[in-house]
């Protein structure tokens, strides 16, 4: 089956930065993207879960998006801008795609 | 001195106090009770409805007065004010930076809602009255401990002002809308909206709130046992002094304005508590460099079990002798 080169970019963010992260995605034309809530972890600030908490400020969650390789640059400047000071991990991995037109 | 420990030791063998201390303790010997993040925030949504629904109908009840308009202002004035309290306090007792010391600085001039809560349930049980209106004070005392606490930050630093989305996130904080909107709802259909709903708001009301209360000792416990090497002493101690510090503040507003003595026991306690809602998420956004581990544990392992196991009899007994009531 004939398959696409693309980029998988995952960004873990504290749950609060969520809606400037996907505002600023959005700036950059990058409009399709997944949230996913993350359960708990451990990192430089301690460790953190989601468990009975009654607020978002001590959570995370990991935005996945897959796009074509040429707006990786655009994509990865706009989330810079927002999580630049925060806590958080972005990583980029090439994967490969079946529909090419829908990133 | 013997009315504010019989207070203490009721208090302290109330169901609340020790299901808290049950969530405490479960969290320290790692067991692995745990509330799903759902059934924590509907818990939460019930008890903000609940009291501000019945803190709108005590107001349908005994109508609105130039009180409560200054009530509200006091409440503002209280919340900027301690912030800077705290924040001169934490620079002497600790040795927190500056981004550090103004981020705990807004969680304790802002408030806890739960203390708020435990605070309305222990003068219910006490057979004292309070103001209905306080809900509506709580709410107000939210937000501008924030706007101190940035303030200090700027001084010091090139920290930019907050984008115009904080001040939604923080103005129109769920808690804050819930709390308000129920209020003004209980205010607006009264003993007649009361007898259509009291089964739900009023009979379960106890029950949640110890289970909501097992659930913040199981997240205070986890959050010290896994924070307690950012606890110093002297942040100890100041999650201890703060509050008490900050209750006489809010005794002497509540005087001013002539409350009753429950209304006066619950601005000291709303003066004296720390936030762990609304603040927490304004800071990750505003602060981000400043160490939630810090502030977090200060708030709700240090001065929330406080406030629920010794605080609230003591600032009832003094509001009490002060009134005389």
């Amino acid at each position: 089956m004939q398959t696409h080169q693309a980029k998988r970019v995952e960004i873990i963010i504290e749950a609060p930065m969520e809606r400037r992260l996907r505002k600023a995605l959005e700036s950059a034309d990058v409009t399709g993207f997944t949230v996913l809530p993350v359960l708990g972890g451990s990192g430089r600030s301690g460790s953190w879960s989601r468990d009975g908490q009654i607020t978002s400020a001590g959570g995370m969650v990991q935005l996945v998006c897959i796009i074509r390789p040429e707006k990786l640059d655009a994509l990865l400047d706009a989330a810079f801008r927002v999580v630049e000071r925060h806590i958080g991990v972005v990583n980029v991995v090439d994967c490969e795609v079946l529909r090419a037109e829908r990133f | 001195m013997d009315g504010i420990f019989s207070l203490a030791m009721e208090n302290l063998l109330s169901p609340l106090i020790l299901f808290f201390i049950l969530g405490v303790a479960a969290a320290f010997a790692r067991s692995d009770l745990t509330f799903p993040e759902a059934a924590a925030k509907a818990m939460s949504i019930y008890l903000l409805f609940a009291i501000g629904f019945k803190g709108g109908v005590s107001v349908a009840d005994h109508g609105l007065d130039a009180r409560l308009v200054l009530s509200l202002i006091a409440g503002m004035i209280l919340s900027a004010f301690i912030p800077f309290i705290a924040f001169f306090l934490l620079r002497i007792m600790s040795r927190l930076s500056t981004m550090d010391a103004a981020a705990v600085a807004a969680h304790y001039g802002s408030i806890s809602i739960v203390t708020f809560v435990a605070s309305t349930s222990a003068l219910t049980g006490s057979g004292i009255i309070s103001e209905g209106y306080m809900v509506a004070v709580a709410a107000v005392m939210e937000a501008p401990a924030i706007l101190s606490a940035l303030w200090l930050v700027s001084r010091k630093s090139d920290q930019q002002a907050p984008d115009a989305g904080l001040w939604r996130e923080i103005l129109l904080n769920g808690s804050i809308v819930l709390l308000v909107g129920s209020f003004l709802i209980g205010g607006i259909t009264g003993q007649d909206g009361m007898a259509k709903i009291e089964s739900f708001v009023v009979t379960p009301f106890q029950g949640v709130l110890c289970l909501f209360l097992l659930d913040m000792g199981l997240v205070a416990g986890r959050g010290l046992r896994n924070s307690a090497s950012s606890l110093t002493p002297g942040l100890l101690a100041f999650g201890v002094l703060m509050p008490l510090i900050g209750s006489v503040f809010g005794l002497g507003a509540g005087l001013a304005l002539g409350l009753s003595s429950g209304g006066v026991a619950l601005l000291m306690t709303l003066s004296a508590s720390a936030s762990y809602i609304a603040v927490p998420a304004a800071m990750r956004v505003a602060l981000p460099e400043a160490n939630p581990s810090i502030y977090l544990t200060m708030s709700l392992g240090v001065t929330f079990p406080f406030n629920l196991t010794l605080g609230i009899p003591i600032y009832i007994a003094v509001a009490r002798t002060f009134t005389g009531g």
